[in-house]
């Protein structure tokens, strides 16, 4: 035991010790960077505007979000699109993914295919995607789903081949049926894989939806807001889009959190 | 279940007849260097109800055997029979044990073994699968952990599990491969010990690899040993005469236990000594 005499330190410090390392360096590095933006932007010159400055321009806006027009409903607006769009990434993906893990021919078939499509940048289907549509609404929604699907497909597949032999023996010695191996085997044993995908799947559709939102006119939602503040050049025009891009991080942070939570109980749940 | 009038008596093996047949078996893999042949012309026979342990050095071709048997493998020539028809694939009257028992571990202690009921006996009702998967439970000692994942389950229960998983479905020959290398001394005796008493009633025919003489010689009727790789053969195939139902303590009590004892290492490590 310790020293008997020495006094039992409190909570309060106990909490400090504990959470100090997450807490105190990010609120200083957070502080010194405002601060030097602060400096660097104060001169009334300046095309950017300070963070001071961006609150006061923008309390209005963060104080009314759900306003005609306001930052939370843009934000709704792409989360409702994202969903949609990632919802059938995420479905046709995984399909996708399982089949050409089990079958040898699909996956050599489809592999080159794949690996182009999936590193060519959300913005380079946005032509593609207006000329078939027409419209900027089921574009946008195309755009997510294009590029969401990619590591969904690649990962669940990957996840298909790296189910343990003993299971498939396990498959083959009791002569499941397709149907029971589906359920018993093939998707439990791929959750894992699945769930990465999906992880890395959302965190692409957030980056895409602000893309094709501002560029696919009309179609609104919080890419649209960020072009349009752009665009109407008012005074408070930087805070705006400052406010709005600040709000798309913490929503794709969120997003990500997210995905990654509800993998973990589904995972542990296994 | 059928059985023999004369349970408790150790069969003369030529008075029955051949149930499961491994009739010049060899397998051979295709390598860069030429063909490299793991086994060799193996001839083995086996008949109803017996209890055959095969031994032999890691790497020796034992389990490639065991799963030409079970139909992972197919032999490069010759063929295996059951009962006359050939094994071209796996199936549920040559259920494995595996090595590392091989439940799913999303599933409870009872949903690995009714995975297997259902797949085996579709035409049941639902309730008497359950209680086929019930009655297994409580033939091995887990009615407690019938919930359980293998996760929360020691190595033991796991194994007990997957007995209990193989039997259900009641093969006609139960394979298994070092079913108890990782367990703990005490464990294994008392998973020995159960798998003669579940055998005896069941007179299931067991095909069996171990690394433990000791092992082989309180389980088996017969002990196959193989001569080391590459191009495996039956060297020898070892009576064991002992009357059961056996008692272990009896059992090393008996003079003759020493001697096949010290033959078997005699073969197992004689060899092994002139080979290197």
């Amino acid at each position: 035991m310790a020293n008997p005499a020495l006094p039992a330190p409190s909570t309060f410090a106990i909490q400090v010790k504990k959470f100090g390392p997450f807490i105190i360096p990010p609120i200083i590095c957070t502080g010194a960077v405002l601060l030097i933006w602060q400096v660097l932007c104060m001169s009334p010159e300046s095309k950017m505007p300070a963070p001071l400055k961006v609150v006061s321009q923008t309390t209005e806006l963060i104080l009314n979000p759900f306003v005609e027009g306001g930052i939370g409903l843009q934000l709704f607006t792409s989360l409702q699109r994202v969903a949609l769009g990632y919802t059938l990434a995420a479905v046709v993906g995984v399909v996708i993914g399982l089949a050409i893990g089990v079958n040898s021919f699909l996956r050599n078939g489809f592999d080159p295919m794949i690996q182009v499509l999936r590193t060519i940048p959300p913005l380079a289907w946005l032509p593609i995607a207006l000329a078939i549509f027409q419209d900027g609404q089921p574009a946008a929604l195309f755009l997510i789903f294009i590029t969401a699907i990619w590591p969904i497909v690649i990962n669940t597949a990957v996840g298909v081949q790296q189910i343990p032999k003993d299971y498939d023996n396990v498959a083959k010695v009791l002569q499941l049926s397709g149907r029971e191996y589906l359920f018993s085997i093939l998707i439990p044993s791929t959750v894992p894989y699945i769930f990465t995908g999906l992880r890395i799947g959302i965190g692409l559709a957030w980056l895409a939806i602000v893309a094709a939102e501002m560029l696919a006119s009309g179609a609104g939602g919080i890419g649209f807001y960020i072009w349009d503040a752009y665009n109407a050049g008012n005074d408070n025009g930087m805070s705006q889009i400052i406010l709005a891009v600040l709000c798309v991080g913490i929503v794709g942070l969120c997003l990500d959190r997210l995905v990654s939570y509800l993998g973990s109980l589904i995972v542990s749940e296994s | 279940m059928q059985t023999l009038p004369t349970s408790n008596v150790t069969l003369q093996p030529t008075q029955r007849e051949p149930f499961l047949v491994i009739d010049q078996a060899s397998k051979v893999y295709p390598t860069p260097n030429g063909p490299y042949t793991v086994l060799d012309n193996i001839d083995l026979t086996v008949f109803e109800s017996e209890f055959v342990c095969l031994i032999g050095h890691s790497g020796c071709g034992k389990s490639t055997l065991l799963d030409m048997v079970s139909g992972f493998r197919k032999p490069t020539s010759g063929e295996v029979r059951l009962q006359g028809k050939m094994i071209s694939r796996p199936g549920p009257d040559r259920m494995v044990v595996f090595q590392n028992y091989a439940l799913l571990p999303w599933k409870t202690a009872f949903e690995n073994i009714y995975l297997g009921v259902n797949a085996v006996y579709p035409e049941k009702s639902k309730k008497e699968k359950t209680e086929i998967v019930r009655s297994h439970l409580a033939l091995v000692g887990l009615e407690e952990a019938a919930n359980k994942r293998p996760g929360q389950l020691s190595g033991g229960m796991k194994q007990r599990v997957s007995i209990a998983r193989a039997l259900s479905i009641r093969p006609q020959v139960l394979i298994l491969d070092e079913p108890f290398g990782a367990l703990d001394a005490i464990t294994k005796e008392e998973l020995q010990e159960e798998l003669l008493k579940i055998w005896s009633e069941y007179k299931i025919t067991v095909l069996m690899i171990t690394h433990d003489i000791d092992e082989a010689l309180f389980l088996a009727d017969r002990i196959v040993m193989m001569t080391n790789g590459p191009a495996a053969k039956i060297g020898e195939v070892m009576e064991v005469p002992f009357p059961r139902p056996r008692d272990r303590a009896q059992l090393m009590e008996d003079p003759r236990y020493y001697t096949l004892r010290n033959h078997a290492l005699d073969f197992l490590f004689g060899g092994a000594v002139s080979d290197h």
